[in-house]
């Protein structure tokens, strides 16, 4: 176990290098920060000289090295828009995405599993027939379609919900939480709707195969010949057997649904670690940019390690030392 | 007391309560599709931030709602030789933090114009000195003749010299030093009608009006608050169902949406901005087009070619939605400096410009790829898209290459060494006169006298140049009129440029406020009002 951690930490320590590598030479191609940073009438010296100051005419390499010494003791620079450290402007900011992510992996999951259950049970009911409807709906419709969709349904026509924005916060130290509000919990909901359709609907459909796949194995006919409840039967012996996949599919999910978030925030002005970063692309803030890109690869990375963990734990018969293959 | 009764109780008071909040509060919420970039007065000089920050900063001068000079912190100046204006300041001006306004405040002030982080050292640097002639008179030493000193500097904002000092704001907020004067970025203490309650950059900011402001204004808004949003179907979605309002910019497509809707309006009126068309004029061969070894655009009649075959009517027509104001120069009316008997466009005529084309030897014309912001402007690309068609009409295939501004401005710019052929631009003037656009947009490109940074096709005419020098001096209204005239002739035969058309301003706004539409796009709260 010990020397497969290692192995996999030292495996992604590579992963991150390579991920800041192709980041950094992609932000050549996103333009130029300067104009940003002046106004119309700053003068073609002061441009120089603030392009200067940045380090914006070191070569590519020197400029990677200073980027990759400096985050690697967690120095991501200072924002060239809002003129602080980035690690504060994130870490003020990541409160809003974890909570928005979190509540909505919970609904994927809570609603997910039990209506794909359900499903491969009664798989011609009509109550079924209608989740495989939406659940395609859910799965084919693009995140910002859907979250303007429920903008205009909930908000313009309905008002029942408010459009965009975190509603009022409480701050607990330096997290701040819409939870503790009423104003706060109605922002909530159209966002994390939003964000959890896509992956619930995955979730659902890939219990439901994976159910009826078990349903059909002998060991479920052995169960049910003695005489087992059903709901023994499904949970007990189907359900759990079906979960190898899920969990995989559930773990690596967990991180696009921080990357999906980008989309939702931007619908729902939710102020949110990819608001921050949609908004850095177009500003060219590169600290930002090159952050946020660490920053999701690192916790990629790092799900991807939890998974395997799991999978030890849920299956007793893989073993992770000694390289065997699985996956 | 019976429960029931102790309810009606208790909500009868809080009805009073809130009945009584609601008549002395008005508050207004108002949504920008991004954020000021920071408090600081002297950060960037952009028409969000800085007009963002007009309402809590004054500057000596300001803009009125029409955009004209008019007192502000100064009561009077006088100009008493070529180099130096004599400034009366306002006496009983107080900073929102309660410290009297004094002419050490604009000294300092005008230092830290041109410390290192300020994008407001080309208006400071037009000062050589300025004396304290006491403690509510200064006298201004100008960097030679500088007539336009005054209006530029209406966007110069007064700051607190102690307060600045007590918290480290001597200069203005750097990018590179982490956090060393960075105190600025979200607090502020001026002079202005109202002042900032919180900030959370990107996400609100709180202005309340302030209680000891010198001037009285038609404004009855006691709270703004202030949010980003940055999707304009979002902000539209919040505009109607009323958590906000007021909201800019509305697309020019939701305009039939929001006049469809009860209780809110888009607004629209004439930008000072006008929209315009540059080409390349000094490279011996175009980078982008199929002509090789030599440049088409520098043959004037290519370029009057190219002026007949725009059809500004149309683009106003289909992709303006009627709101667009066709020009034929490259300033605006509220421009000082305007003279209307030389903005007639280019009449529209095809055939005028196939014979053109011919007689400069290109019957069958030429292909040319022009550089287009797409998230710049109104409908930018689409106005690429359609002089593309145009031009078609008379040969000439016109390439579009579509960027985000980002990415277009650093294609385009004078630090990648103007990577263009032929590129759509806006402008407005910051400082409201004509000046600013013969030296950015028209003058011969120039690195030391900083002439013409903007001029990205260098079309380069030595009497325009002149006329430019002249104008920039001059004091006489009627000559200096005289000399702008002129140049705008000059420049009108050359085609210098191919002005399009001023875009409109497209702002949504509830029922129960009333706005003023300043042509420069920036908000003033002096000029809004709940109105029920």
């Amino acid at each position: 176990m010990f020397s497969f951690l290692v192995k996999r930490l030292l495996q992604s320590i590579v992963v991150l290098i390579a991920v800041a590598l192709i980041a950094f030479s992609l932000f050549k191609f996103v333009g130029d920060p300067i104009n940003n940073m002046v106004g119309q009438d700053t003068t073609l010296d002061e441009r120089e000289a603030l392009r200067e100051r940045l380090g914006l005419n070191d070569p590519f390499p020197i400029q990677f090295y200073h980027f990759i010494t400096d985050a690697a003791v967690g120095d991501f620079g200072i924002s060239y828009r809002h003129k602080i450290p980035v690690s504060d402007l994130i870490a003020e900011r990541a409160p809003a995405t974890l909570e928005l992510s979190i509540i909505s992996a919970l609904l994927a999951v809570f609603i997910g599993i039990p209506m794909g259950v359900y499903t491969a049970i009664h798989r011609s009911g009509f109550i079924s027939r209608s989740f495989m409807t939406l659940s395609l709906v859910g799965i084919s419709l693009p995140t910002f379609l859907i979250g303007i969709l429920f903008i205009f349904l909930f908000g313009v026509i309905l008002r029942w919900l408010p459009t965009f924005g975190r509603g009022e916060v409480v701050a607990i130290g330096w997290w701040t939480t819409g939870l503790l509000t009423w104003s706060g919990i109605k922002s909530l909901i159209l966002p994390s709707i939003t964000l959890a359709l896509f992956q619930m609907t995955l979730i659902m459909r890939l219990v439901r195969t994976e159910m009826l796949e078990v349903l059909c194995t002998d060991y479920i006919k052995f169960a049910r010949a003695r005489g087992l409840k059903e709901n023994a039967v499904n949970f007990g012996h189907a359900l759990k057997n079906t979960l190898i996949p899920v969990i995989t599919i559930i773990g690596l999910q967990l991180g696009l649904v921080m990357a999906f978030a980008i989309i939702t925030e931007t619908v729902f002005q939710w102020p949110g670690m990819g608001m921050l970063f949609i908004q850095s692309i177009e500003e060219v803030d590169v600290p930002v940019m090159a952050a946020y890109l660490m920053m999701i690869s690192l916790i990629f990375v790092g799900i991807n390690l939890l998974v395997d963990i799991l999978y030890a734990y849920v299956d007793p018969r893989l073993t992770i030392d000694g390289g065997s293959k699985h996956g | 007391m019976s429960i029931m009764k102790k309810i009606l109780t208790t909500s009868a008071i809080a009805s009073i309560i809130l009945g009584a909040s609601a008549a002395s509060a008005n508050t207004l919420r108002f949504a920008f599709q991004g954020d000021a970039q920071s408090l600081d007065p002297h950060g960037l000089n952009e028409t969000f931030t800085l007009g963002f920050l007009s309402n809590v900063y004054e500057g000596l001068t300001m803009l009125d709602q029409d955009l004209k000079v008019i007192p502000g912190l100064a009561t009077s100046w006088e100009v008493t030789s070529p180099t130096s204006i004599v400034f009366k300041l306002r006496p009983g001006v107080k900073f929102h933090n309660g410290n009297s306004f004094n002419a050490d405040d604009v000294i300092f002030t005008w230092k830290r114009t041109l410390s290192e982080g300020s994008d407001q050292k080309v208006r400071g640097a037009m000062v050589k000195n300025i004396v304290k002639l006491d403690d509510l008179t200064i006298e201004v030493q100008t960097q030679g003749p500088q007539p336009l000193m005054p209006s530029e500097w209406a966007w110069i904002f007064i700051m607190d010299k102690e307060w600045s000092e007590a918290n480290g704001a001597g200069n203005a907020a750097n990018v590179k030093e982490e956090n060393a004067n960075g105190y600025t970025l979200n607090h502020a203490n001026g002079t202005g009608p109202f002042e900032i309650v919180s900030r959370q950059p990107d996400v609100k900011t709180v202005f309340k009006r302030s209680a000891n402001h010198w001037n009285t204004i038609d404004s009855n808004i006691t709270d703004i608050i202030f949010t980003p949003v940055k999707q304009a179907a979002t902000r539209t979605a919040a505009l109607i169902s009323g958590e906000l309002d007021m909201v800019y910019p509305i697309p020019v497509q939701d305009w039939k949406r929001l006049d469809s809707e009860s209780g809110v309006s888009a607004i629209r009126g004439p930008e000072a901005r006008t929209i315009f068309l540059g080409m390349d004029q000094f490279r011996d061969e175009l980078l982008y087009s199929n002509i090789k070894g030599k440049n088409p655009l520098k043959d004037l009649r290519v370029r009057k070619a190219m002026a007949h075959a725009l059809n500004l009517d149309l683009i106003k027509k289909k992709i303006m939605r009627g709101a667009s104001t066709p020009t034929g120069l490259m300033i605006a009316p509220q421009v000082n400096g305007f003279n209307a008997d030389y903005n007639t466009p280019y009449k529209y005529d095809p055939a005028l410009s196939k014979q053109l084309l011919t007689e400069a030897g290109y019957p069958d014309g030429f292909e040319i790829t022009i550089d287009c912001p797409n998230n710049r402007y109104v409908n930018d690309e689409k106005i690429c898209q359609a002089a593309a068609s145009m031009m078609a009409k008379v040969g000439i295939k016109m390439k579009v290459l579509a960027q985000p501004k980002s990415k277009y401005f650093g294609k385009v710019l004078a630090q990648n060494n103007y990577d263009t052929s032929m590129y759509l631009l806006g402008w407005t003037p910051g400082s409201m006169d004509v000046h600013n656009v013969l030296l950015g947009l028209l003058s011969c490109q120039n690195k030391e006298s900083k002439a013409g940074l903007f001029n990205l096709g260098n079309f380069c005419n030595q009497r325009v140049d002149e006329l430019q020098k002249m104008v920039g001096v001059e004091t006489d209204p009627a000559k200096r009129q005289a000399y702008i005239d002129e140049a705008m002739q000059i420049i009108k035969d050359q085609v210098a440029y191919l002005p399009l058309h001023q875009q409109p301003l497209s702002w949504g706004v509830s029922d129960k406020f009333s706005v003023n539409q300043r042509a420069d796009n920036a908000f003033d709260f002096r000029y809004v009002s709940k109105t029920q």
